[in-house]
C-alpha cells in the first residue's frame, strides 16, 4: 500500500515559514533582548531540517542545491573582515562602532559593526549543525 | 492572592508532569512513550509562561516559543522513525 502524509506535507510548508521568520527576528532581536547570531543559526537549520524530514533527500538536494559546507568558510570570513575592517582605520583588532541613521522606512536606527560578526556566527551555526545532520543521514547504506 | 494562584497552578503543572513521565517510563509502547514526551513539552511551556508572569519579566517569551518548535520537530522526527525505520529517507519510491 502507498502510504500519503499530505497532512505533514501541507502543515511543514507552514510551519517552516513560521520558522524562518522566528530565526530572523532572533537574529535581529540580538542586540538588546534574548537572541542572537548562535539560536537563530539552530532555528534556521530546524527549519531546513524540518524539510529534509517532511520530503526526502534528493527532492530537497533539487530545491535547495546548496553546499552547506560553504556556508562555514563564509561565516569565517565575515567574522575575521569585521575585525580587519577596523585595523584599516588605525584602530586594534576587532573594534567595534556604531552609529545611528535615519532609514527610509524604520525610522531611526542604530547600525553597529557587531552585526556582520554576528552574522558570521549565523552562518557558521548553520552549516556546522546541518553538514553534520546530513553526513550521518547520508551514509546508511 | 494573584501570587497563590500562580502558585497552585504551578504545583498542578508539575503533577501533570509526573504523570506524563510515568506514562513515559512505563508505556507498554514506543507511540505511548513519544505521546508523553510530547505532553510534557507541552506542560513545559505551560509553565514557563507562568514563571515569567511569577517573576515579571519578557525575557522568557522566546523560550515558549522555542519548546514548541522543538517538541514539534522531535515529535515528528521520532514518529517517522517508527512509520519508516529511517528519519530522512534518501529516495522515495513511488
Amino acid at each position: 500500500m502507498k502510504t500519503n502524509n499530505v497532512l505533514l506535507h501541507t502543515l511543514s510548508r507552514v510551519v517552516t515559514l513560521i520558522i524562518l521568520i522566528f530565526s530572523v527576528y532572533l537574529f535581529f532581536a540580538g542586540h538588546n533582548n534574548p537572541g542572537g547570531g548562535f539560536i537563530g543559526g539552530l532555528m534556521t537549520a530546524s527549519a531546513l531540517m524540518l524539510m529534509y524530514l517532511t520530503f526526502d533527500f534528493s527532492k530537497i538536494k533539487k530545491a535547495l542545491p546548496i553546499n552547506f559546507t560553504s556556508f562555514i568558510a563564509a561565516g569565517l570570513l565575515f567574522a575575521i573582515g569585521t575585525g580587519f575592517a577596523s585595523t584599516l582605520f588605525g584602530f586594534p583588532y576587532l573594534t567595534q562602532f556604531f552609529d545611528y541613521y535615519q532609514l527610509p522606512i524604520l525610522g531611526e536606527v542604530e547600525l553597529t559593526t557587531a552585526l556582520p560578526f554576528d552574522l558570521g556566527v549565523y552562518l557558521v551555526v548553520v552549516g556546522i549543525a546541518l553538514t553534520i545532520i546530513l553526513t550521518i543521514a547520508e551514509d546508511d547504506k | 492572592m494573584f501570587q497563590t494562584i500562580m502558585f497552585i497552578s504551578l504545583v498542578l503543572l508539575s503533577l501533570s508532569i509526573v504523570v506524563g513521565l510515568y506514562r513515559a517510563i512505563k508505556g507498554p509502547s514506543t507511540p505511548d512513550r513519544v505521546m508523553a514526551l510530547d505532553t510534557i513539552g507541552i506542560n513545559m511551556i505551560a509553565g514557563v509562561a507562568i514563571l515569567s508572569i511569577v517573576m515579571n519579566t519578557y525575557a522568557f517569551l522566546e523560550v515558549i516559543l522555542l519548546i514548541g518548535i522543538l517538541a514539534f520537530i522531535g515529535t515528528i522526527a521520532f514518529s517517522k522513525f517508527i512509520e519508516r525505520g529511517v528519519v530522512i529517507e534518501r529516495k522515495r519510491d513511488e
